[in-house]
C-alpha cells in the first residue's frame, strides 16, 4: 500500500526521523493559513507547495487544466500560495509516472523551505531501504547523487550507489551508520546527524513494515541539519493486520475503482489493455492463462484470480467486473478444480450467466479436475451460449476462434 | 523413496484444530499420509481426528517422533510457528499459510538457517510424493504415481502440469510447491537439485513466474548438473512491469526478472522451455522419448 508524502512524513516523526515540516491542506483558504503559520514559525516568506499524489516526478509534471503550473512550486507570498492552490487543487497532474491520464490532486502539502543559505554547503543525497530478495536481507541503498532519478544514476554511474545490508533481527549497527555517513562525505555536526538519521530511518522501515522507504532528496541544510525533504513509503499489505492506523491511511481514490471493487469481493484483479477477459483460480494459472490468450492471438484484458472458492457469487462478481471493460470481446473462465468441484463451479457459471442475462460476447469455460466431465455436461445441457473445454489446449483453440471471429 | 516426504514420514499439523487444519488433515489422512498428531496451543491433552493434540511442537516431537510438520497457522503467527518447528528439531517444515508479513519471514529464515531443517513455502500448496504421502492441500487423485518430479511456485499450475504429464502417459514422483512469496525457505535451485539427485525421478518440470532471480539461479546450476531432462515454463509473459500479480513475489522489478529474460536464460542453459502452458506435459513426453533435443 502506497502512502502520500505527508502521511509518510508524519509516520517518520514517530521514529525521530527529521523531516521538512509541513501542513497538509485540501482547500485554498487552508493553504493560505498554513503558509502564514509556516512563514511565522520559520521566520521566512519562502515556502514550498507540493501536490499530494501517489507518483513521482511532480516538480517536472504539469496540470492538464493549467499547463504552465507544475506540481511542486516555491512561493514567497500569500498571493503566490493562493494562485498555486487554485491552479492545482481539484485539477489533474500529469508526471512521467502517472501516465497521460494523470492524477487528480485533492491535497497539498505546504512545507517549509529548507534551501536557505548558511555557513556550510547545501547537499542533496539519495537513500532508500528495501528488501533484497536474492540476499533475503534488508538493504540500505544510498548515493551522493540526490534529487534526481536514481535509476539513471544506477545506469550511468553505478559506482556512485552504495549498499549496506542489515543482518535480520538486528538493528542497523553503529559502524554501519558511520560507514554510510563517511561515504556520503560528511563530517562534524552533519556526520553525527546522519548517523542518527539513518539508524532511526532503518527502525522506521522495520517498525512500519515498509516494503520500500525512499528519501529523495535526503537533504543536508546550510546549517548541517539532515532531513527528509521528500519521502515515498510503500507498506507491506500483509502487515496491515497489525497496523490498523496505517490501514486507515489508504487513499482509495488513488487506485483503479474496478480494482477496489474487486478487492471488496476478495478477488485479485489487475486491469490490462487487451480484448480477452479471463477469470482463473490461482495466481500462477491466472498468469499462464493470460500468456495463453496472447499465444492464441488475443491480448489479455485483465488478471483475475478468484482464489480457492470459485462459487456462484464470486463468478458473478468476476463477470460483472470483467464486463465493465468495453474492450472485452470474449471471456475465458479457466478453473482447475481440486478441492473445489468443477460441477459446482459450472452450476455457478450457469446461475451467474442467467442472472446477468444479455451477455453478447463469447464465453469459454474450461473446467478441469474434480468432476470435470459432469461439469462439461451441465454446461452443454444448459442451452446457454457458453463453449466448454476440458483440456487447456482445447480452451486455447476456442479463444483463437473467438479472436478470429471478431 | 522420492524426496522430502514418503510413506514413513511422521507428520504433525500445526494449527491442527482450526478449520483449514481440520479439513486438510482429514484429506491427508484419507490419502494415507501418516499423520501422528497436531499442535494447537492450550488444547494439549485432547484428541482431534483420533490423534493426540499437543501444546507445543516440542511435546509433539518428543512424544510421536514426528519429522515433518505442516503449518496452517494464520499469517500473524505463522513465522513463529515455523521457528517453533525448527527449534523442536522437525526436519521438513511445510508452511501453507498465505499472507505472512515479509519482515516476519526475513527473521524466520535467519532463525532457521542454523537449524538442521528444510522449510518449504510459505504460500505454497505443499509437497506430495504420489501414492505415498500428501503433505499439502493439493487434490491427490491428479498425482498418479510415476517418475516425473515437479517444482513450482504456483498451486493450480502445479495441478495443471501434473494432469498434463499424466495425460501424456507419464506419472509423478514428487511434486514440490515452493511458494509464491518473495522470501521462501527452499529455492527453485534447491528443489530441482533434490529431484536431480532422486533415483526415482527421470525428468523434472520446473514452473516459475515473474519476479526475483530464482529461476535463473536454477538454470545456471542445471547447466553444469543436467543429468536428466528439464522442461520449464514461466508464467507472466504478458504481465505489466511494477504490478503485483496475485502472488506477493510475482512482480517485475527490472529487466532481469521478466518472463522473457528468465525463459531466455533457461533455454541457454539447456532447459526445454515451453511458451504455452498447454504444452508442458506433451513436451516432457517427447523429450523422454528422445524426439526433442535441447
Amino acid at each position: 500500500m502506497n502512502l502520500h508524502e505527508y502521511q509518510a512524513k508524519e509516520l517518520l516523526k514517530r521514529y525521530n526521523v527529521p523531516t521538512q515540516e509541513g501542513v497538509a491542506v485540501s482547500s485554498v483558504d487552508e493553504a493560505i493559513n498554513a503558509y502564514k503559520k509556516i512563514s511565522v514559525d520559520n521566520g521566512t516568506k519562502f515556502a514550498v507547495i507540493k501536490a499530494q499524489i501517489h507518483a513521482g516526478g511532480r516538480g517536472k509534471g504539469r496540470m492538464i487544466e493549467v499547463p504552465d503550473q507544475s506540481g511542486v512550486v516555491v512561493v514567497k507570498n500569500a498571493e503566490g500560495v493562493e494562485n498555486a492552490a487554485k491552479n492545482i487543487l481539484g485539477n489533474t497532474l500529469v508526471t512521467i509516472q502517472t501516465g497521460p491520464a494523470g492524477k487528480k490532486v485533492s491535497k497539498l502539502l505546504i512545507a517549509q523551505d529548507m534551501y536557505y543559505d548558511g555557513p556550510s554547503e547545501r547537499k542533496e543525497f539519495y537513500m532508500s531501504v528495501l528488501m533484497d530478495r536474492a540476499k533475503k536481507q534488508n538493504v540500505i541503498m544510498y548515493s551522493t547523487e540526490g534529487g534526481m532519478d536514481i535509476e539513471e544514476v544506477a545506469h550511468n554511474t553505478p559506482d556512485k550507489i552504495y549498499k549496506e545490508w542489515v543482518k535480520p533481527g538486528f538493528p542497523l549497527q553503529g559502524f554501519q551508520a558511520r560507514k554510510i555517513a563517511f561515504n556520503l562525505g560528511l563530517s562534524g555536526t552533519a556526520f553525527k546527524n546522519m548517523v542518527k538519521f539513518v539508524s532511526n530511518l532503518y527502525d522506521a522501515y522495520v517498525g512500519l513494515d515498509c516494503s520500500m522507504l525512499e528519501i529523495n532528496p535526503l537533504f543536508k541544510s546550510a546549517d548541517d541539519k539532515i532531513l527528509a525533504v521528500d519521502c515515498k513509503m510503500d507498506v507491506d499489505d500483509n502487515s496491515l493486520m497489525r497496523h490498523a492506523d496505517l490501514a486507515d491511511m489508504r487513499d482509495k481514490s488513488e487506485e483503479d475503482p474496478t480494482e477496489v471493487e474487486a478487492g471488496e469481493h476478495n478477488l485479485n484483479y489487475v486491469k490490462l489493455d487487451g480484448n480477452v477477459g479471463c477469470m482463473v483460480n490461482g495466481a500462477g494459472l491466472a498468469m499462464a492463462t493470460m500468456d495463453m490468450i496472447k499465444l492464441a492471438g488475443g491480448e489479455p484484458a485483465n488478471f483475475l484470480d478468484v482464489g480457492g472458492s470459485a462459487n456462484a457469487q464470486t463468478v458473478e462478481a468476476g463477470f460483472r467486473i470483467i464486463m465493465k471493460d468495453p474492450n472485452v470481446k470474449a471471456i475465458l473462465i479457466n478453473i482447475f478444480g481440486g478441492i473445489v468441484r468443477c460441477d459446482r463451479v459450472a452450476a455457478g457459471v450457469i446461475e451467474a450467466y442467467n442472472k446477468l442475462g444479455n451477455i453478447n460476447i463469447p464465453i469459454i469455460v474450461r473446467l478441469q479436475g474434480t468432476n470435470a466431465e459432469a461439469a462439461k455436461e451441465l454446461i452443454v445441457n444448459s442451452g446457454l451460449k457458453v463453449q466448454s473445454a476440458i483440456l487447456l489446449s482445447e480452451a486455447a483453440q476456442l479463444v483463437q476462434d473467438a479472436v478470429n471471429a471478431n | 523413496m522420492a524426496v522430502l516426504v514418503n510413506k514413513d514420514s511422521k507428520v504433525i499439523v500445526q494449527g491442527f484444530t482450526g478449520t483449514e487444519g481440520t479439513f486438510h488433515a482429514t484429506q491427508m489422512i484419507e490419502y494415507g499420509t501418516n499423520v501422528v498428531g497436531g499442535v494447537t496451543p492450550a488444547k494439549g491433552g485432547t484428541t482431534h481426528l483420533d490423534r493426540p493434540v499437543f501444546n507445543t511442537v516440542q511435546d509433539a516431537v518428543d512424544t510421536t517422533g514426528a519429522d515433518v510438520s505442516i503449518i496452517f497457522v494464520p499469517p500473524a503467527f505463522a513465522a513463529d510457528a515455523i521457528m517453533e518447528a525448527a527449534d523442536a528439531g522437525v526436519k521438513v517444515i511445510i508452511c501453507i499459510t498465505e499472507g505472512i508479513p515479509v519482515q516476519d519471514m526475513v527473521k524466520a529464515r535467519e532463525f532457521i538457517r542454523s537449524r538442521d531443517c528444510r522449510l518449504i513455502g510459505p504460500n505454497c500448496p505443499g509437497v506430495i510424493t504420489a501414492g505415498e504421502a500428501k503433505v499439502g492441500i493439493m487434490p491427490g487423485f491428479i498425482f498418479v504415481p510415476g517418475r516425473i518430479g515437479i517444482v513450482s511456485k504456483s498451486g493450480t499450475l502445479t495441478y495443471e502440469a501434473a494432469d498434463q504429464a499424466v495425460k501424456a502417459g507419464l506419472g509423478i514422483s514428487t511434486a514440490i510447491g515452493i511458494g509464491g512469496d518473495p522470501i521462501i525457505g527452499t529455492t527453485t535451485r534447491e528443489a530441482v537439485e533434490l529431484l536431480m539427485n532422486d533415483p526415482e525421478t527421470d525428468g523434472i518440470i520446473m514452473i516459475g513466474e515473474i519476479g526475483g532471480n530464482m529461476e535463473a539461479e536454477a538454470a545456471h546450476w542445471l547447466k553444469e548438473n543436467m543429468r536428466k531432462p528439464v522442461v520449464g515454463f514461466i508464467a507472466g509473459q504478458t504481465a505489466p512491469a511494477g504490478r503485483r500479480m496475485g502472488h506477493a513475489g510475482a512482480i517485475i522489478g527490472g529487466a532481469d526478472d521478466t518472463a522473457a529474460a528468465k525463459m531466455k536464460t533457461m533455454a541457454e542453459c539447456g532447459i526445454h522451455v515451453v511458451a504455452s502452458p498447454a504444452n508442458i506435459g506433451a513436451t516432457m513426453a517427447k523429450v523422454l522419448k528422445g524426439e526433442l533435443v535441447a
